[in-house]
């Protein structure tokens, strides 16, 4: 019971102080799992991390889901999962359910209005960050001829992009490995 | 059925988003404005917006709020579970495996081809929320706004809670 206990207040904390999404939360994972209650020690937590990175979908309900599982099985990863995400999420239903009946007064909708650029800032750094990690993974002629052909694949043809990404993941794995020395893109 | 078409919408988004939660907002978006249709554009820019101001992982909000939006509480559970389950039980199963083959360049590649193709959407998502802003209220409160939002928040690091609290009270008094 403390065990449990204790796994739901760790993410629990983790949702609710994390913000800009799930990658921004690691840290805070990391300090709860690895100072706060030792359940992984320091090396292990970078593996798990190294591995959730290579496997698709939200990182933090990995890590969570994972962690919780290795302390205490099958109910330790419901639990941990809950924890770092269903808080959160009652608050967006209230607070947007709240704001939808008060939708019609001008001061409403100027907030929203002066949300929406910071929104697209942060979005526009996070895309700058995918394309400055594209350049020096892949190289940024690489880069830049891929950003160019997919941009008109997904914008101008609309392919969908589950398609492609699907394609992309085939031809990865379908690459031969160069024999010896292969470039690191870490 | 409401709950079979909940499940596809994030299904999808949770194991084809390579990047963590923010890399699948796109491909949510293109499933639930695009597909499904059960929001428009703007509808969704709006709840995207508030959902950044609220703390936790990104896509498990989207999937809570918008499965609990089409198909109340039992749609909310089935979109939760579609986003975290697949990649969950695939990162349970494969850990043994992965771990071993986790320096191989197959793998690596994985993640790294997949990064522009995000690029692109977000890059795509920015530049509409940018338009709409430019639209909505016109160019200098947008530049106004961008600047003066990059610079707390990538410059002298403020938290990006207090800087949508500061945006969401600067719109109530002045927009």
């Amino acid at each position: 019971m403390k065990t449990h206990w204790n796994l739901f207040i760790a993410f629990f904390r983790v949702g609710i102080l994390g913000y800009g999404g799930g990658p921004a939360s690691i840290p805070l994972i990391q300090k709860e799992v690895i100072e706060k209650y030792k359940w992984m020690d320091n090396e292990e937590f970078g593996d798990l991390l190294a591995l959730g990175n290579t496997l698709p979908g939200p990182i933090a309900t990995k890590l969570a889901g994972y962690i919780g599982y290795r302390v205490s099985g099958i109910w330790g990863m419901l639990n941990a999962v809950i924890a770092t995400s269903v808080p959160t999420i009652l608050l967006m239903i209230i607070l947007l359910g709240s704001l939808s009946s008060i939708k019609g007064y001008d001061w409403v909708q100027g907030m929203t209005a002066a949300v929406i650029p910071v929104v697209g800032m942060m979005l526009a750094v996070l895309t700058w960050q995918f394309v400055a990690k594209s350049g020096s993974g892949l190289g940024w002629v690489k880069t830049a001829i891929m950003v160019v052909i997919l941009f008109v694949l997904l914008q101008l043809v609309g392919v969908h992009p589950g398609i492609i990404i699907a394609s992309l993941l085939v031809i990865a794995l379908l690459i031969k490995d160069k024999p010896s020395k292969e470039r690191d893109p870490s | 059925m409401i709950y079979w078409e909940i499940f596809v919408a994030f299904f999808i988004p949770g194991i084809l988003g390579y990047g963590g939660g923010p890399a699948s907002i796109p491909l949510v978006e293109n499933e639930v404005v695009g597909r499904f249709e059960w929001m428009s554009v703007q509808e969704f820019s709006e709840m995207l917006a508030l959902a950044n101001a609220l703390p936790g992982p990104i896509a498990t909000k989207l999937a809570g709020y918008i499965g609990y939006d089409v198909g109340g509480v039992l749609g909310a559970t089935v979109g939760l579970f579609a986003a975290v389950a697949p990649s969950l039980i695939l990162m349970i199963l494969l850990l043994r495996i992965l771990f071993k083959y986790k320096d191989s360049p197959k793998v690596k590649r994985l993640t790294l081809f997949v990064r522009p193709v995000i690029a692109i959407l977000l890059g795509v998502m920015a530049w509409r929320f940018l338009f709409e802003s430019y639209e909505g209220i016109g160019i200098w409160q947008t530049v106004f706004l961008t600047g003066a939002s990059y610079f707390l928040i990538e410059r002298i690091k403020v938290h990006p809670a207090f800087v949508i609290a500061g945006a969401l009270i600067y719109g109530g008094f002045l927009l």
